[in-house]
């Protein structure tokens, strides 16, 4: 079996301590939630820390709660806890339709939302939810904390605005009590990363969609979105006709490569048809009926 | 570095390397070999055991952050020489053929019927969804916790009367 | 021969097992759920040593250096080999189940993408893993053939340039068949279609990789060998044949097996590396691979390029078959199969139909990829066979406008054409074809099915229904034309019938998992009476169990099964005598009932086998030469293969706007003769219908343009998960096989065999509206997304 490099490790029982042992070690060390990203990689030694900081202890990072009009979700939730969350499914069904489709539930009751979000994989189905729903990071580090836009949180592939000595502690979504919302993914079996997924969130006022986000993942798209999408439909009705635009729009803008999960034509092509299908749910499930 | 962690509800202290992955603390350090290996990329789902009550993945999980938890193994799912229902499921309905999936089966399917005592074909489906089997093709697995549900013992049943009541 | 479909009841024991065949409960799984199996990787010895393997990163390279010292000064490490030590050992090479060699580490240069380069022993597999990123190794890289179809291009590198004057990548050509006659029926045939097609490279894959503790007595000079494997009494012979270590000093032992799939027939460097670690330390050694070296280096299988014409009638008789094939067997030809056969059993490739000509041409080259071919549940490349005709009849019936289950039974062999001689030359031993499809017409539903279909179609909707018939031929083999590297695949089996009558059978085959304890246990049950929990099967272990080949190719039932039915008989036999002598009377004047002689015509004066087992260890006097006890010994040398078959349907829906594939129904009927344990034989089936599911539409070991491996881990190799399997509906009918003693035919790789095509028609057919006529295996989203745009892709090489 593959089995890490050498390391050495801290339990953090704090936040403050955390981010104290991660101000310590710098770029030598790596924070482990469910590790179930982190430690297939030090298994097959690319991923090489030498300290690694564990924030399973970290409690107060496991939470839901709705607070100032936000939905916020702690670092630490288990996406099983998103899952099984009524609050969550009250407001977003767009995350447990994504939370029902990332790894297994095995892997659910290890896997964190914090740890999706910094793993930052280009595939990563909450970070395209997150980008569908405008919502915003806390990251802490010893000097306070600052919020940044999922929208500009992910810097690259594998790559975010958190630091070396900084903890992402929370995501924060804007509820929007009228929006409906909705995830598509398509993958080659049950558990696999995207080959394309599309997500939704829709508000309908007066015939007209007034605000809509679109994420999209594992297709290149710029911080998993698909503004120049979202810009067309704003204002339009919601007939099928328009949600069919706003997904061919999308798929223009995005940059699928072309890998074992298919051509890059192929998946523009689901993006188009994901984009469509997720929009179509969430307008339904705003009440308009598409 | 130490560390102390109860199994199957004996407390072990032992000195580990921080990076002994928690799969082989159990099979290679407490020689409780019934908890298996096979992808070494949590897809596979045979070194399933419990950690505090809930499935994990034990071949990506290091056994210092299992520091003071608490670890089941299919060692334990026999309870005072009785085989739980999901053992005795899985051999009346032959759920398994090499073996080698199946104490990982067992951990998930007794988890779920501890939170879900009457899972459909679909709910079971999904629970072990991330849960490779190479020789059943998982049909005679669904059918194992099917007949689990079926044949609860008795403090289940009394646990199970409990939670309608 | 009369078509019976009901088993019958047979009497049950006091612990409510049948004495005989029936439905039981599995003797083995009693220590399986407890955990308490004993795997190879459970194996633990006292001062036994951890190993692993330093890989090659190219798939062609040449090895300008090797520097071990770092990894030498590992205050860990016990021993660092490379192939230079293993050459003055004359260990470097070691012969292939093919008759070629392959490198135990690589000398000169590397051949794929993971090959052995050194092997490391330490004292735990944390130091010996960090050990390898110690050793440093100089490679000059060079061209590397990928694509086995520019294998034979003149200037194509040579790959094997270890072989004396070898000056390209060609292994053999093989032909089976009448060419001329072919040619003949197929320029007189009023229609002929052709269709390539890729029966793509994939990897059996068990849960449990593969692995070795070899611990060699350096006092005794006794070496034990724990593995995994599926052949323990061929890899006793073959360790003394490569090692020079004296048989009778070697035993081999297969613990449980955490499944085979033909994946651990052969000897695998490693496996020998650890005993060659073990000599060299002086401990035992345990080499256990991790799943991306399973996937990389271990037997894959097919990686058959096919190009197939058939010839027909315009109303559908269909007259001849014909078929190129380019078979890539990577950079060793370490293929099992018997010698005869370098294609194996592929010119079985005619399947279930009347034909009046077919012809197979077989060409065999190198590749920079793993070895193997042969693995994977394929009886012998039985699977390729039945993908290409079964393949070819749908692109028939697509020509001709029928539907393919019509032409199917227009053309399949009928039940008085047996036993049936192929134009290829097997003896196909009983079969009931239409009787079969029609039942799983019936279970189906299958006119309701086209009318849906219909009706779905006219709104846009894709479903496709897809069938499959296939005949297998396992149980190899007669001894005069079947072996293993001259190892006749006869088996022995050897039973003992205690004095308190409780028995023990000791056979030459082992379990992966197929039930052996207990399917074995009910033959010798069935023959003698003795309550299948007083049975004991002892396998695995050749210092305990008689010679034989080894279980794959569905052998087992065929071969040892009889072997273990026979040697029954045989002491059934010497237990008329002893009760006879007991009874004083002539043995003409017993009769026999299910476990007792009695006198004819006076039921009531008897002798139990339980009774005449402890008088044949007692003190009666037996018949001049009769001697004393309850044993007997036999080698069953099969005369015929037995040829189980089967009726698939598979139900599709494909999503029109993504090209998923969800796989509704699979119908399969199965008929493999009596079913020892239907418990069991149902149970094969349904892991069979599981790796069709997989294999047609996400397996696949696909390699980039410089022959890196691109599937080495159960993230890019996708098998298949409880989510894309249906509920498998399963029905038999029972045409016992007239040559093998208790009927049975064997059952174990049936629906491996038949149930791909199945999969793959039903999303062909699905695809119809959009004129689609084929398209090759793993049909992914992408994959059909591309075929319903007409365009193709090679799924054996790297995404463009």
């Amino acid at each position: 079996m593959q089995t890490p490099a050498e390391i050495d490790y801290a339990r953090a029982s704090s936040v403050d301590q955390a981010i104290a042992l991660l101000e310590e070690h710098g770029e030598d060390a790596r924070v482990i939630a469910g590790g179930h990203s982190l430690l297939p990689m030090m298994k097959l030694r690319l991923a090489r820390p030498e300290w690694i900081i564990d924030i399973n202890d970290l409690h107060e990072l496991r939470a839901i709660r709705v607070e100032g009009g936000e939905l916020v979700l702690g670092a630490l939730t288990r996406h099983a806890d998103v899952l099984e969350s009524p609050v969550v499914g009250e407001h977003y069904p767009i995350l447990v339709d994504a939370e029902r489709v990332i790894a297994d539930p095995v892997v659910r009751n290890r896997g964190t939302v914090g740890g999706s979000f910094c793993q930052a994989d280009p595939a990563e189905d909450l970070a395209a939810v997150g980008s569908a729903l405008r919502a915003n990071v806390v990251i802490r580090s010893s000097s306070g904390t600052r919020t940044v836009p999922a929208r500009e949180f992910h810097t690259g592939p594998y790559e975010t605005e958190v630091g070396p000595a900084e903890l992402l502690v929370e995501v924060r979504i804007p509820i929007r009590p009228s929006a409906g919302s909705a995830y598509e993914k398509v993958e080659r079996r049950a558990g696999d990363w995207a080959i394309a997924a599309a997500g939704a969130f829709v508000e309908l006022s007066g015939g007209v969609v007034s605000d809509v986000g679109i994420g999209l993942s594992a297709v290149g798209a710029r911080h998993y979105c698909a503004a120049e999408a979202e810009g067309f439909l704003r204002g339009q009705a919601p007939t099928p006709e328009n949600l069919a635009e706003a997904g061919r729009i999308a798929a223009e803008h995005c940059s699928p490569t072309s890998d074992q999960r298919g051509p890059a034509d192929y998946k523009r092509h689901l993006v188009g048809e994901l984009t469509k299908r997720a929009l179509s749910r969430s307008v339904e499930r705003a009440g308009g009926g598409a | 570095m130490q560390v102390t962690i109860t199994v199957n509800g004996t407390q072990f202290t032992r000195d580990v390397e921080p990076r002994m992955l928690l799969v082989h603390f159990v099979r290679d350090e407490l020689r409780l070999t019934g908890t298996h290996w096979g992808c070494d990329t949590s897809n596979c789902g045979t070194c399933v055991l419990w950690v505090d009550g809930e499935p994990v993945k034990s071949c990506t999980v290091l056994t210092v952050m299992a520091d003071g938890h608490e670890v089941t193994t299919v060692e334990a799912l026999a309870k005072g020489g009785q085989l739980d229902p999901v053992q005795q499921g899985f051999m009346e309905e032959h759920g398994l053929q090499c073996g080698f999936c199946t104490p990982g089966m067992m951990m998930t399917a007794r988890w779920l019927l501890d939170r879900n005592p009457d899972p459909d074909e679909g709910t079971i489906r999904e629970a072990i969804s991330g849960q490779i089997c190479r020789c059943t093709g998982y049909e005679n697995i669904v059918r194992a916790i099917r007949w689990a549900a079926e044949h609860p013992a008795p403090a289940e049943e009394q646990a199970a009367e409990e939670v309608q009541a | 021969m009369t078509a019976v479909d009901e088993t019958p009841a047979v009497p049950l024991s006091a612990a409510g097992n049948p004495i005989g065949f029936g439905r039981m409960l599995r003797k083995e799984d009693v220590r399986f759920v407890r955990g308490h199996g004993n795997y190879v990787d459970d194996i633990a010895l006292p001062g036994m040593l951890h190993a692993a393997i330093l890989r090659s990163p190219f798939a062609h390279a040449t090895i300008v250096s090797i520097d071990t010292s770092a990894a030498e000064a590992h205050p860990k490490v016990k021993a660092v080999i490379t192939g230079k030590l293993l050459e003055t050992l004359k260990l470097a090479w070691m012969p292939t189940l093919s008759m070629d060699v392959q490198a135990v580490l690589a000398t000169d240069k590397v051949r794929f993408h993971g090959q052995e380069v050194a092997f490391v022993v330490a004292e735990d597999k944390y130091s010996a893993r960090d050990a390898l990123e110690l050793i440093d190794v100089e490679y000059e890289p060079l061209p590397a053939v990928v694509d086995a179809k520019k294998a034979l291009d003149p200037g194509a590198p040579v790959i094997r340039d270890d072989i004396e004057g070898k000056t390209d990548n060609h292994i053999f050509d093989w032909e089976a068949g009448d060419k001329a006659l072919a040619d003949e029926v197929f320029a007189k045939a009023e229609v002929v279609v052709s269709q390539q097609m890729l029966y793509p490279r994939v990897h059996p894959s068990p849960m449990e990789t593969c692995g070795t503790v070899a611990s060699m007595d350096p006092i005794t000079g006794k070496l034990t060998v724990w593995s995994t494997n599926q052949a323990p009494h061929a890899h006793r012979t073959l360790y003394a044949i490569v090692a020079g270590i004296p048989e009778q000093k070697i035993q081999i032992i297969s613990p449980d097996i955490g499944g085979g799939f033909g994946g651990k027939v052969g000897i695998y460097p490693g496996y020998v590396l650890a005993v060659v670690g073990s000599i060299v330390t002086g401990q035992p050694v345990k080499w256990v691979e991790d799943r991306s070296e399973n996937l990389m280096s271990t037997a894959f299988a097919r990686d058959y390029h096919m190009n197939g014409s058939i010839a027909a009638t315009r109303d559908g008789k269909i007259l001849g078959l014909r078929v190129d094939v380019l078979a890539d067997h990577g950079a060793f030809n370490g293929t099992a199969q018997p010698t005869k056969f370098p294609a194996g059993f592929f010119h079985i490739f005619t399947g279930s139909y009347d034909l009046q000509a077919a012809h197979c041409k077989v060409t065999g080259v190198y590749t920079n990829k793993a070895p193997g071919g042969v693995a994977y549940a394929c009886s012998f490349r039985v699977t390729e066979a039945v993908y290409l005709v079964e393949r070819m009849v749908d692109v028939l019936a697509d020509e001709l406008g029928m539907d393919p289950a019509e032409l199917r039974l227009k053309n399949l062999l009928r039940p008085e054409q047996f036993p049936y001689t192929t134009k290829t030359g097997w003896e196909y031993d009983s079969g009931d074809y239409p009787r079969a499809l029609r039942k799983a017409m019936d279970m189906a539903g299958y006119d309701q099915l086209r009318a849906e279909q219909a009706e779905k179609r006219t709104r846009g909707e894709l479903m496709g229904i897809g069938i499959s018939f296939f005949t297998e031929g396992v149980g190899a083999g007669p001894r005069k034309h079947m072996d293993i590297l001259g190892l006749g695949m006869a088996d022995g089996c050897e039973l003992r019938v205690h004095p308190t009558g409780k028995a023990q059978i000791r056979l030459s085959v082992q379990s992966q998992g197929q039930g052996h304890e207990t399917t074995f246990a009910q033959i010798v049950s069935h023959e003698l009476g003795i309550p299948p929990e007083d049975v004991e099967v002892i396998h695995g272990d050749t210092d305990n169990t008689p010679f034989g080949l080894g279980t794959y190719g569905s052998r087992s039932t065929p071969v040892s099964g009889a072997a273990a039915s026979v040697v029954s008989r045989g002491i059934r036999d010497k237990a008329r005598i002893i009760a006879a002598a007991a009874l004083e009377v002539s043995v003409d004047d017993l009769e026999w009932e299910l476990g007792r002689w009695y006198v004819k015509g006076d039921p009531e004066k008897g002798k139990t086998i339980s009774e005449i087992a402890m008088l044949s260890h007692g003190v009666l006097e037996l018949p001049e030469g009769v001697e004393g006890h309850l044993d007997a010994s036999v080698v069953y040398d099969p005369p015929n293969l037995t040829y189980p078959f089967g009726a698939y349907i598979c139900v599709v829906d494909v999503d029109p706007g993504t090209g998923a594939v969800k796989v509704r129904r699979f119908i399969a009927v199965d008929d493999c003769g009596p079913r020892i344990n239907p418990m069991i034989v149902e149970g094969q089936v349904h892991g069979g219908l599981a790796d069709g599911v997989g294999m047609a539409l996400m397996q696949l070991m696909a390699f980039d343009e410089n022959g890196t491996h691109l599937g080495g881990s159960f993230m890019d190799y996708l098998l298949p998960s409880s989510m894309e399997c249906p509920s498998w509906e399963t029905g038999e009918t029972v045409t016992p096989s007239p040559h093998h003693p208790l009927g049975v035919k064997g059952v174990g790789e049936s629906a491996t065999v038949g149930s791909p095509p199945a999969v793959v028609n039903a999303v062909i057919d699905a695809l119809e509206p959009y004129g689609v006529r084929h398209a090759d295996m793993p049909l992914t989203p992408a994959n059909v997304w591309l075929a319903m745009q007409g365009r193709q892709l090679r799924n054996d090489l790297a995404v463009p």
